[in-house]
């Protein structure tokens, strides 16, 4: 659930929003909109972007509030008990977006911006419950290896790892040099899943994991292949040491911490990973010129596309009974034009195609490119199955981890946490 | 508690009573009246305080029992009434239980640590010894120290291979685990049990010494006159005297080993692989994390009948010596 945690580009450990509002949906013709870009020049674009869309529609007034992202997580889970939610606000869509269309909290969007949503295409299937759209993404990632090239080099690895063998011998010549091959936060369990999320998608055909998604149903053979391969990797001891309590972003001594200087030689992480690694460097600049990225492995006989990627975002949504005009306001920050300045500003990957070339980062340009050539993207399985079914997978990834669950454990274990949502 | 406090305006009455002499009945009107009035005022005094529990206290209460017996994600109408079910699940589920008998190490591993180490230290300290005001803030500042921070600071001390911590036990030669003291499960509920140690020891000598300061300088006096040792007079006179501040010091402790959390959620969030889970760690986990409200809340209310029937026993068996003697 926490993938998202530094979706945004530059936001990491920032205090809380100077902003301060109650979310209000009633009566007055303010559009309250929540947003996590609480760092510049995030912060400064989106007030520029309510600006020129109070210009265009005279009469409407919109109230922007600019918070850390774990302020926003909490403050939205508040607000979604109370049943007082903001007019515009964020969906990391999946099982959490399920569980609020069900409990009637988000406007069905399907028919007011058609035309936007095709412009979107595939991005917007996360954020879609039998068929409707309920929010609008308007950043999607995707995760792979991060890597040291620098390190790479120092062991002797000319070309990034194209499959699990690859991989193992990758990670042997990097011992050999005295180098740590990866890091991972599996204190935050959710970088650890991330592996057999991938092994997944490498083992599982489209149709199989399309078919699990909805039926909740891990009975076929690639998903315990997938704790197979896992736990293949996992024997050839590649994590850093302590790795079963080392928090995945926050200081220096995390995940991102240690390869962000220099320790390890690569991590498995999102599009975030370059913002959260200048966060954690004191120069600001992360690995800088020595970041590279290759997409996860292909595992050999697996029925996953080794094209595929594991991924997540961001979307726009409306609350029920929102002020008239936050669906209008939506539609505008998934414009063109205000798709373009995102971009431009290196806010994440933009999901509408004008704004492709926009961007100017060349990580995360490259990763764009992963993403629109990738068949299809696979949402965090624990986003896709919500917090109770995919905390209980993760738990017993984890486990994995340390050597003290099996491949049919994971299975098991979430079909159990399945079994109570039924 | 109630005891002490009734027994006073008990004897006040009383004495009313006998001044009154002569004439029954005006006593008895002035009683009756009196006691109206006392009525009055104990209730006037008494209802913010009430009124406060009742709102911050009693009804969290409530609030967690009734959402035990839902299956509830944490927002939209609590409906799907589950009954008992959680409360199934919660004793079933391994890592509640683990999580239990990890509470119940920490309470009696503190016990058997921290009561003779805290006792040492405050006979010690209680001495006419140089630098003896620096020394007792030295055992006492860990404890003013904020949980937090003093969980991050033990942390990075804690960090393996770079961490303080191991680079001093690998300099003089001692083998470090290969995942670190923290990283590996076996070790992991052990060195938080030291950092804890560490943190709340000098309640322990703080009230000890406390304690000691209670015992009257004749007793010390008249057992050196008679040729007892130091250890004697510790052993015979300080430590018995000591008994009823041991026992509300075991009590304050078990307590805080029940309910442990701050130290754990820093320190490793209760891995690794579950190795350092307590009841609270995992009702967060359960709760906030995972939105199981239902699970969360019958593992509330199970913490919470465990931690009343253990002081509730201890006050009966152990602690109720205390009071009769005050009484």
């Amino acid at each position: 659930m926490l993938c998202s945690s530094a979706v945004l580009l530059t936001a990491t450990a920032c205090g809380g929003g100077g902003d301060s509002s109650s979310a209000s949906g009633d009566g007055d013709d303010t559009i309250t909109w929540w947003h996590n870009s609480n760092n510049e020049p995030g912060r400064g674009y989106y007030e520029q972007v309510a600006a020129d869309f109070e210009e265009a529609n005279p009469g409407t007034q919109v109230e922007v509030v600019a918070m850390a992202h774990e302020d926003m997580v909490d403050r939205l889970a508040a607000a979604f008990q109370s049943g007082d939610l903001p007019d515009v606000y964020m969906e990391r869509g999946g099982g959490e977006l399920a569980d609020h269309v069900e409990a009637g909290l988000v406007q069905d969007l399907s028919d007011e911006v058609p035309d936007t949503i095709e412009t979107l295409g595939g991005n917007v299937s996360g954020w879609q419950v039998d068929g409707q759209t309920y929010a609008l993404p308007f950043s999607v990632g995707v995760v792979g290896f991060w890597y040291n090239t620098a390190l790479f080099e120092q062991a002797g690895i000319t070309e990034a790892p194209e499959t699990m063998e690859d991989l193992y011998a990758a990670i042997d010549q990097l011992k050999a040099a005295g180098i740590t091959p990866i890091s991972v936060g599996a204190g935050d369990k959710w970088p650890a899943a991330h592996y057999w999320y991938y092994t997944a998608l490498r083992a599982c055909g489209q149709d199989v994991l399309e078919d699990a998604v909805t039926s909740l149903d891990f009975t076929d053979e690639c998903f315990v292949q997938a704790g197979e391969v896992l736990a293949e990797l996992l024997d050839t001891e590649p994590f850093n040491p302590g790795f079963l309590t080392t928090p995945a972003q926050e200081g220096a001594s995390s995940a991102s911490g240690l390869l962000a200087t220099d320790q390890v030689a690569m991590e498995l992480a999102g599009h975030w990973e370059p913002g959260v690694m200048q966060g954690l460097t004191d120069d600001g600049a992360g690995l800088g010129e020595n970041t590279g990225w290759f997409a996860f492995p292909e595992i050999e006989g697996g029925a996953g596309d080794p094209e595929a990627q594991l991924g997540g975002g961001d979307a726009w949504a409306v609350s029920t009974g929102a002020t008239d005009g936050s669906v209008d306001l939506v539609e505008y920050l998934l414009s063109d034009e205000v798709q373009t300045g995102f971009a431009e500003n290196d806010m994440g990957l933009p999901t509408n195609p004008a704004a492709t070339g926009a961007v100017s980062d060349p990580a995360l340009a490259q990763l764009l490119e992963v993403r629109d050539a990738s068949p299809y993207i696979q949402l965090y399985f624990d986003t896709a199955f919500g917090a109770s079914i995919g905390g209980a997978m993760n738990d017993s990834i984890a486990l994995l981890f340390a050597d003290q669950a099996t491949p049919q454990d994971i299975v098991d274990a979430t079909m159990q946490a399945a079994e109570l949502e039924k | 508690m109630t005891e002490v406090t009734a027994a006073p305006a008990a004897t006040s009455t009383g004495a009313a009573v006998t001044r009154g002499g002569g004439d029954a009945s005006r006593v008895t009107d002035r009683r009756r009246g009196g006691k109206r009035r006392q009525r009055l005022e104990i209730l006037l005094f008494v209802t913010p305080a009430l009124a406060l529990m009742a709102l911050f206290v009693l009804y969290p209460v409530y609030s967690a029992a009734r959402m035990s017996l839902y299956n509830w994600k944490g927002f939209g109408p609590m409906v799907d009434f589950a009954g008992l079910d959680n409360y199934a699940r919660v004793l079933r589920d391994e890592v509640f239980t683990d999580a239990v008998v990890h509470n119940f190490i920490i309470v009696f591993a503190s016990i058997a640590v921290q009561l003779p180490l805290g006792l040492a230290l405050a006979l010690l300290l209680n001495r006419r010894i140089r630098g003896r005001g620096l020394l007792r803030t030295v055992v006492f500042v860990p404890y003013v120290l904020a949980e937090v921070i003093a969980g991050v600071v033990w942390f990075q001390l804690l960090q393996p291979r770079t961490g303080l911590l191991e680079q001093i036990v690998s300099g003089v030669g001692l083998p470090v685990p290969e995942q670190g003291f923290l990283g590996t499960p076996d070790l992991a509920l052990a060195t938080v049990f030291v950092v804890l140690t560490w943190k709340y020891l000098g309640l322990a000598v703080l009230l000890f010494l406390a304690g000691l300061q209670g015992v009257p300088d004749e007793l010390h006096e008249a057992a050196q006159l008679d040729g007892a040792s130091w250890w004697q007079v510790q052993r015979r006179i300080a430590v018995p005297l000591l008994a009823p501040t041991i026992r509300t010091w075991v009590f304050l402790s078990m307590i805080g080993s029940l309910q442990l959390f701050d130290m754990v959620w820093i320190l490793t969030g209760g891995g690794p692989a579950n190795a350092t889970t307590t009841m609270v760690t995992y009702l967060i986990s359960m709760g906030t994390q995972r939105s199981n409200y239902g699970i969360a809340g019958a593992a509330s209310v199970v913490l919470f009948l465990i931690g009343f029937a253990l002081a509730l026993a201890y006050q009966v068996l152990v602690l109720r010596r205390d009071t009769k003697v005050d009484a």
